[in-house]
This record gives C-alpha cells, sequence and structure tokens, in this order.
C-alpha cells in the first residue's frame, strides 16, 4: 500500500524513535549524550538528532515518498540515564551502512556531527561512541604499516620506543635545530619530533629543516648502530604542497612523517596515510584541536571517537595523552582508547566508557604516544600503564637535563630499560618506582642528575571530564 | 661549567658508543637477571631463539640463527644452556636472545646477552 502524501510538521519520534528495532550487524551505531532544553520530551529530542544527523528535516517534503526512508533512515533505538548527572541521557542510533560513503571518516563525520550540533532542541549533544560495523571498516584503508611492521622496520622489540619534541616550539634556525636533534638521539632516543606548529616559517622553511635533520639521523645511526628517526612534519596548507613534502622526506631516505590529522584535516590526512603505505613510510599523528572538541563533558565529541576516526583514516602513531603529565586525561578513559588503538577486538567496558564492541578485524593498530610534561620520575607508572606498543616522549624532560640533549636521553633511555628489566622480572614497577630508578642511578650519572632535578614537579589537578559514574 | 660532563660517545669510539637496542644502556644482565628474563619469555608464551652476529655487523636485520627457534621449549636452563653453548662457539659476538610472538608474527621481544668485541 503506498503511502500519501501530506504536507507539515511531524514530530520527529513519529518516524525516528524506534525502540522495538534490533540492531543490524551491518549498522552504524552512535552513542550521543543529549542535554535537551527544558521541557522537550526526551524520545522527542533523541529522535530528532536521529533524524537530523541521517535522512530527516524539520519538515515533510514531498520527495521524501520517492524512496524507501524507513530503510534510509537512522533511528534511535535506545535511551539510557547518564550516571550522576540528571540534565542529559544517552541516545543510541543506529545508521545503515548505505548512508555512507566507503572508505570516507569525512562523509560519517559529515553525518554524524554535522548539523544536528546546532539543533536549536538542544542545549549541548556530545558524540560518546561510533561502532563501526567491521564491513565498513574493511572499507577503509587504516595505519600505513602498522605496530608490528614498524617494530621491524625499526629493529625496536620488547619496549616502548622514546621520542623527544624539540625545544624551542618556534624560532630555531634549521642547523640548530638538527644539532638538538643530533643530540637527543645520539644519546639514546628513538625519534625525535617536530612540534606541531613547526610548518614552515620564515625562520625555518621545510626543507633546510628535512636536509639539516636528516644528517642528525645519519649520524646519529652511525654513532650508535641503531635505527633512529625524526617527524618531519609535513602539514601544510594545501594537500598539494603537503605531498611535495612527503615525497622529499621519502627522497632523502627519511623512515617517518608526520601530520595534524585535525587542523590539517581528514581528506588530507586519509590522501597521505595511504601515501604512506604505498611508499613504505611511518606516519605520526598529532592531534592539535582535539581539546577543543572533546573536553567539554557535555558538548563536542569523545577523543575515543577522534580515535577510531584516526584509526579508520591511517596513522601510525597517535598522541593518547600521558595520564601523568601536564594535560589532561583520566586513566581509566585513557586505558579505553589505547585499547581502541591497538587491539584488534575492544568489548564494551562502561568503566572504561567503551559503549560499544569494536571489531577491527586485520586492520593494523596505532601506537598510542604519550607526550606532555613527563619526565623520568613518571617512567615506573608510564611503563605500567603504557606497556610495550607505545611511544614515550619527553620534550623538557630530555632537553631541559643540566647537561644537554643526549645526558637527558641516556638517562630516559636507562630508565626505560630499568623499568622493563624490572617489569619482566615481575616487579610491580609503580610500586618499586623509586627504587628502580635509584639503583638504575647508581650506573648512570645521567640518570641521577635528571632523578635530582625534576624530583618535585608534580601535575596534580583534578580532570575535567570524567567517566560518568554516580557521584550522588 | 665544571658541574656539566660530556656526554662520551662517538664514531670512532665503537666500544663506548655503539648500542644494541634493548638493556644495552644498562649492565650486562647478571645470571639471575638472564634467568627472569627467559622465564618472562616462556610465561608470554613467546617462543625462545638466539641469534649471533659479528659486533660490525649488527645493524643487519638478519644475524646468524642458532640452530633454530627452541619451539614450544619451557625450560630455562635448557634455553640458558643453548645461550651458552653459542657464546662458547662464537665468543667474540654478540649474542641475542629473542621470543617470538606467532600470533603478532613479530619478536615480542630481543635482548643482548652476551655482548661481543666491539671493532
Amino acid at each position: 500500500m503506498a503511502k500519501t502524501y501530506s504536507a507539515g510538521v511531524k514530530e520527529y519520534r513519529e518516524t525516528y524513535w524506534t525502540p522495538e528495532y534490533s540492531v543490524k550487524e551491518t549498522d552504524l551505531l552512535a552513542c550521543f549524550k543529549i542535554t535537551p532544553q527544558d521541557g522537550v520530551p526526551r524520545e522527542e529530542v533523541a529522535a530528532a538528532v536521529a533524524a537530523e544527523s541521517s535522512t530527516g528535516t524539520w519538515t515533510t517534503v514531498w520527495t521524501d515518498l520517492l524512496t524507501d526512508l524507513d530503510y534510509y533512515k537512522g533511528r534511535c533505538y535506545a535511551i539510557e540515564d547518564v550516571p550522576g548527572d540528571d540534565t542529559c541521557f544517552y541516545a543510541f542510533v543506529a545508521y545503515p551502512i548505505d548512508l555512507f560513503e566507503e572508505g570516507s571518516v569525512v562523509n560519517v563525520l559529515t553525518s554524524l556531527v554535522g548539523n544536528v550540533f546546532g539543533f536549536k532542541a538542544l542545549r549541548a549533544l556530545r558524540l560518546e561512541d561510533i561502532r563501526f560495523p567491521i564491513a565498513y571498516v574493511m572499507t577503509c584503508n587504516g595505519p600505513p604499516q602498522g605496530i608490528q611492521v614498524e617494530r621491524d622496520l625499526l629493529n625496536k622489540y620488547g619496549r616502548p620506543l622514546l621520542g623527544c619534541t624539540i625545544k624551542p616550539k618556534l624560532g630555531l634556525s634549521a642547523k640548530n635545530y638538527g644539532r638538538a636533534c643530533y643530540e637527543g638521539l645520539r644519546g639514546g632516543l628513538d625519534f625525535t619530533k617536530d612540534d606541531e606548529n613547526v610548518n614552515s616559517q620564515p625562520f625555518m622553511r621545510w626543507r633546510h629543516r628535512f636536509d639539516f635533520v636528516m644528517e642528525a639521523i645519519l649520524k646519529a645511526e652511525a654513532e650508535t648502530g641503531e635505527r633512529k628517526g625524526h617527524y618531519l612534519n609535513v602539514t601544510a596548507p594545501t594537500s598539494d604542497e603537503m605531498m611535495k613534502r612527503a615525497e622529499y622526506a621519502k627522497e632523502i631516505g627519511a623512515p617517518i612523517i608526520m601530520h595534524d590529522y585535525l587542523t590539517g584535516g581528514l581528506s588530507a590526512n586519509t590522501q597521505l596515510a595511504q601515501w604512506c603505505q604505498d611508499n613504505g613510510m611511518l606516519l605520526h599523528i598529532h592531534r592539535a584541536m582535539h581539546a577543543v572538541l572533546d573536553r567539554n563533558p557535555h558538548h563536542g565529541i569523545h577523543f575515543r571517537v577522534l580515535t577510531k576516526v584516526l584509526r579508520l583514516s591511517g596513522g601510525d602513531h597517535l598522541h593518547s595523552g600521558t595520564v601523568v603529565g601536564k594535560l589532561e586525561g583520566d586513566r581509566d578513559a585513557t586505558l579505553g582508547w589505547i585499547d581502541i588503538m591497538r587491539d584488534s577486538y575492544i568489548k564494551e567496558d562502561r568503566s572504561r566508557g567503551i559503549f560499544f564492541d569494536q571489531d577491527w578485524g586485520a586492520m593494523p593498530g596505532v601506537i598510542p604516544v604519550a607526550s606532555g610534561g613527563i619526565h623520568v620520575w613518571h617512567m615506573p607508572a608510564l611503563v605500567a600503564i603504557f606497556g610495550d606498543d607505545s611511544c614515550l616522549q619527553f620534550g623538557g624532560g630530555t632537553l631541559g637535563h643540566p647537561w644537554g640533549n643526549a645526558a637527558g636521553a641516556a638517562a630516559n633511555r636507562v630508565a626505560v630499560e630499568a623499568c622493563v628489566e624490572a617489569r619482566n622480572s615481575g616487579v610491580e614497577i609503580e610500586k618499586e618506582g623509586k627504587d628502580i630508578l635509584t639503583k638504575a642511578a647508581a650506573h648512570s650519572p645521567e640518570l641521577k642528575i635528571a632523578m635530582e632535578t625534576w624530583k618535585e614537579i608534580k601535575f596534580e589537578f583534578d580532570t575535567v571530564d570524567k567517566i560518568d559514574v554516580a557521584h550522588k | 661549567m665544571s658541574d656539566v660532563q660530556d656526554y662520551k660517545s662517538s664514531l670512532s669510539d665503537a666500544a663506548a658508543s655503539r648500542k644494541y637496542e634493548t638493556f644495552s644502556y644498562l649492565p650486562a644482565l647478571s645470571k639471575d637477571s638472564t634467568r627472569a628474563q627467559i622465564q618472562y619469555i616462556v610465561d608470554k608464551g613467546w617462543n625462545p631463539g638466539i641469534e649471533h652476529t659479528e659486533p660490525a655487523n649488527a645493524v643487519s636485520n638478519y644475524w646468524y640463527m642458532w640452530k633454530l627457534p627452541l619451539f614450544g621449549e619451557t625450560d630455562v636452563d635448557a634455553i640458558l644452556a643453548e645461550l651458552e653453548a653459542c657464546h662458547k662457539a662464537h665468543p667474540n659476538n654478540h649474542v641475542r636472545l629473542m621470543g617470538f610472538d606467532n600470533f603478532a608474527q613479530s619478536a615480542g621481544t630481543a635482548m643482548v646477552i652476551y655482548r661481543g668485541t666491539s671493532v
């Protein structure tokens, strides 16, 4: 029986609230945290979110009848209380996979966090999690190399990787900058890193930087006999320019390049990741702008969603927060999204803020990068929290060493190896951290001085964005 | 500046400068520590393996395999004995212990147990 057309405004819930719906394996599922305007019923506002992020608009249109809207529509299938917060609730929405172009996280986000976020009936809206069906995951290219390949390329096994962001962030000349890299690498780092805002400024154009840094890498490799890299930031004003810089990095033999996936944009990131896979390059991903999107507990996009988006778009490293350093990051939530980066199957776990099972199939994992205000005293906790498949980055914690970068690097290298050795021997390293480091410092004057320098520095502020649990 | 210590590392001083990845920034492992690391590999369910090389060729991906990986070997003493046998046969070489993770299809860990004579 064909439907008849009647113009006018229908309540969203008549069409988009379907509590009887059972989700399909191929559906893309989303969990939104909705803070409605006063007096708007939950079902109506949840249905509006489903409608506005899929097929719906504010009024009935005659062209609705030219298609099978019941097939294409997103639908809200469940509503739940948010523990400890009566101002908002969770809405679970299922979208048919046909709504999204294959291999395009750009398209998924344009729907799910598009117009709907400005919808007037909402005071605030947050995308908490997405379940990407394996059928969709298989259409995405994903990380260029993945964790195992990176280890094989760099010959680094059984320990976290060690990095350092070169400081000052801005203002060094290319030759001085290369010196800072060389000193860190010869001291025992695996990687040095361009800061995110180092692109190609007048004081240091990208090409000079690439050349000097490459000389630093090669000399440090010859000196130590270990493989080294520097994340050459190819983030650029246009994707053509980005590709030009990436091609040059490959030409001079650099093993790894870097991109800022949010400010640079997801189309550019996906393009670069595919190029890296084709050209045997590793890709380090920075996340400038993420806190704008993910820090407010009531509005925006949770970082676990941005993590999934990056794994699909492609990157071999992604900054994850440190838990212990100067930047925001709840421990349980962080453990949740580092699982999302690395594991092939992640079970729903509300205690870590994970709302859905997520199957990545054979898609390679991403190495979480802990960076920001960490120093050698944090090492035992970092090794315990992040495990081997991680990259620990000490910027000030390397360069601020009283004897310089090489000594600072050596101090961190000794510390990470001492923690891994102790952990492998069955020692509880977070509890015994002080003893482990003190023992290691007995044969490393570089570590001993580092421990004295940073003894008192702590970053103990309360986390703004916590897992939702009953606080009452 | 008199408090600042020089970092001793150079192209010409191989013994002081050349490293060989995990644990090479620590003093050589004692016998007991080595046993603990072997036990760790066994407990992880990884397959132990032994490889060695002349220090001058340590950069290569492919060190010489000592026999075959010790598939399924869980006896710490037996693995220790193979390490010693490899060292005895190649006293100037680096001898490293591998833990092969066949699920990751990669080494779970690798560490030099006997340090060769750097040149």
